[in-house]
């Protein structure tokens, strides 16, 4: 029963069929270690010590991650905590205050050129000349992005073909509906084909078909980039990423695995009804059980260790002691509530054991 | 990579019709003024033939035609180059050229040499006028290159003041009213210290137009060209220098 609530509650989490980036393993973090086969993919960004003021306002403070190849990272946070800044240090058109930012091995700052070379940059706004066509101004990317004249033809073809925009390749940009837009600045952004594609609030504008298009896309480009993708959409994150980050006032409050996440999310306590309510005392015994208090009439609500899921054993004893039970039920915490948690100054009321 | 930067500016500026109307507005008031300054000639002909040491034709053609394309194009830059980097700023598609693997110079070459080539044609459609007279007089050659030289060094430098300008701002209009100022201020400079007895002050030999007028008259002074070429590198730099403060500050 526990089982099958808990997978419920994962499939619900996660509308992905075979949700793959599950068994990508997760970059470890500050060492990075070697452990998992996947380590084989070299690290794509790293960041140390990032900080960012603009005047006395300080946007970001001291943010340090790593981007691996395969990673799809989702960058969650509140309005104003500072997603935006970190996404336009990482692709260069923000000097970071302190820190450095290292893109496949190149300081941005020592060598802009080739560590520029190796981003593909979606701003929150599309920056498209909307006196050009898709072709026209994606041939322009091309040549910006220093992609040599006989291949710029092919690299416009493939980016278009990835962001389906092969029908609209001769027609004005500022013509095209806001989600076209929207794919021609992706179109953009992918087009020399670059280790790292940083996109702010891609799905922003896009009508509910186009998101899913969008998603999938960006799990695609997860297999030969590393991507990082801000939102403050919360199921993107769990549709789309392997890993996510949380910022709030400059700082980074989380940063895990999906898998990880998840595990937050599991429950580690029950709520559970009896007709006869037991001595709390024989709960307490159970393996696993750190502690059991009354949770209004006859409701006890179980507090137990992450690992030792006690739910078959006091089903068992309910059932020779004949309490009565008539309801058991793992609390759940969702992404939303770990979110609230980790970007609000107090606790909320009910705090979650997570 | 500046060369990309520039062609697309130069289309770009095509794409719009405030391009074509430059063209047009420009043409038809210089070929005003250029056949308005043939009547002219042609009343005091006669005179003319009088004195010894005349100014010949060239001079009083050409060189006026080119006094008042000056005056002319000083209204006309500022809204060639307004649009340069403010435009691109308020779109927010700075950030495109930010994030190529490109530099500021590269950038501030590239806007700076679009806009050189589209004043380039200007100029090529404005020295038809004069050529169109070798077909009944004998014009001074000399006075017609040198002219054209200073003419064009003259635009180069409005240019860079433009771009300059156009990297303080993301509304085209105050890059366009600033630039105006600028240069009009550059040309007035010339009225300091009018009147007294030595040949003006220092900000008097400051003036874009002190060190254009010699070039009319076909006197090439290598420190007139210098002047021009400090005044271009100077807007330059400082261009590149506010684009980069911009990626600092934010």
């Amino acid at each position: 029963m526990r089982a099958a609530i808990e997978s419920h509650v994962l499939t619900a989490a996660i509308d992905k069929p075979a949700a793959p980036a599950f068994n990508c393993a997760p970059c470890t973090h500050l060492p990075r270690k070697s452990t998992v086969p996947f380590m084989a993919s070299e690290t794509l960004v790293e960041v140390r010590g990032l900080s960012r003021f603009y005047g006395d306002v300080q946007a970001i403070n001291n943010i340090s991650f790593d981007i691996c190849q395969g990673d799809v990272l989702g960058f969650l946070g509140p309005n104003g905590a500072g997603k935006t800044t970190t996404m336009q240090v990482i692709s260069g058109n923000l000097a970071p205050s302190e820190g450095s930012v290292t893109i496949a091995g190149h300081d941005l700052l020592e060598e802009p050129r080739t560590a520029k070379a190796a981003i593909g940059y979606l701003p929150e706004q599309p920056p498209v000349y909307r006196e050009l066509t898709v072709d026209e101004y994606l041939d322009y990317c091309a040549a910006l992005n220093r992609i040599p004249r006989t291949q710029r033809k092919a690299a416009r073809e493939t980016a278009k073909e990835k962001c389906g925009l092969h029908d609209v390749g001769r027609r004005l940009i500022g013509n095209l509906s806001k989600g076209y837009r929207q794919r021609v600045g992706l179109a953009q952004a992918i087009i020399h084909l670059p280790p790292v594609v940083i996109l702010d609030e891609p799905t922003i504008g896009l009508d509910p078909i186009q998101i899913r298009e969008i998603r999938h896309l960006i799990r695609s480009l997860g297999k030969d980039h590393g991507v990082i993708l801000s939102t403050h959409i919360l199921p993107e994150v769990q549709a789309t990423c392997n890993r996510v980050q949380i910022i709030n006032q400059g700082s980074l409050v989380l940063n895990d695995s999906i898998d990880g996440l998840s595990r937050h999310m599991k429950s580690t306590s029950l709520f559970v009804a009896f007709r006869q309510p037991p001595e709390l005392a024989l709960l307490e015994q159970l393996k696993g059980v750190k502690a059991a208090h009354h949770n209004g009439e006859n409701r006890v609500q179980i507090v137990h260790e992450l690992e030792a899921d006690p739910t078959e054993e006091v089903i068992k004893l309910a059932a020779e002691k004949q309490w009565g039970l008539y309801e058991i039920k793992p609390q759940t915490v969702s992404l939303e509530e770990i979110f609230v948690e980790l970007t609000t100054e107090e606790p909320p009321p009910e705090e979650t054991e997570a | 990579m500046i060369a990309t930067i520039a062609m697309r500016e130069l289309r770009g500026m095509f794409l719009s019709p405030l391009a074509w109307a430059i063209f047009v507005v420009v043409q038809v008031i210089l070929a005003f003024m250029f056949l308005s300054n043939i009547e002219q000639y042609l009343i005091l002909q006669p005179q003319l033939l009088a004195i010894d040491n005349a100014p010949g034709v060239t001079e009083l053609i050409v060189g006026r035609l080119f006094g008042s394309a000056a005056i002319v194009l000083l209204l006309v830059v500022p809204l060639l180059t307004m649009r340069l980097i403010s435009e691109e700023r308020r779109n927010r598609t700075l950030s495109l050229l930010f994030s190529a693997p490109i530099s500021m110079t590269e950038i501030v070459l590239g806007k700076y040499l679009g806009a050189l080539a589209f004043v380039g044609l200007l100029l090529a459609l404005i020295a038809l006028m004069p050529l169109s007279l070798f077909a009944v007089a004998n014009l001074d050659v000399g006075i017609l290159l040198s002219s054209l030289l200073g003419l064009g060094l003259l635009l180069a430098g409005f240019i860079a003041v433009g771009l300059f300008m156009s990297t303080l701002t993301q509304y085209p209009a105050v890059a366009s009213v600033s630039t105006f100022g600028v240069l009009l201020l550059f040309w007035l400079l010339d009225w300091s210290g009018a009147g007294s007895s030595e040949n003006g002050n220092v900000l008097a030999y400051l003036s874009s137009l002190r060190h254009y007028e010699p070039f009319l008259r076909g006197v090439f002074d290598s420190a007139d060209a210098v002047y021009h070429v400090l005044f271009i590198a100077t807007f330059l730099l400082l261009s590149i220098h506010r684009l980069d403060v911009d990626r600092r500050r934010g």
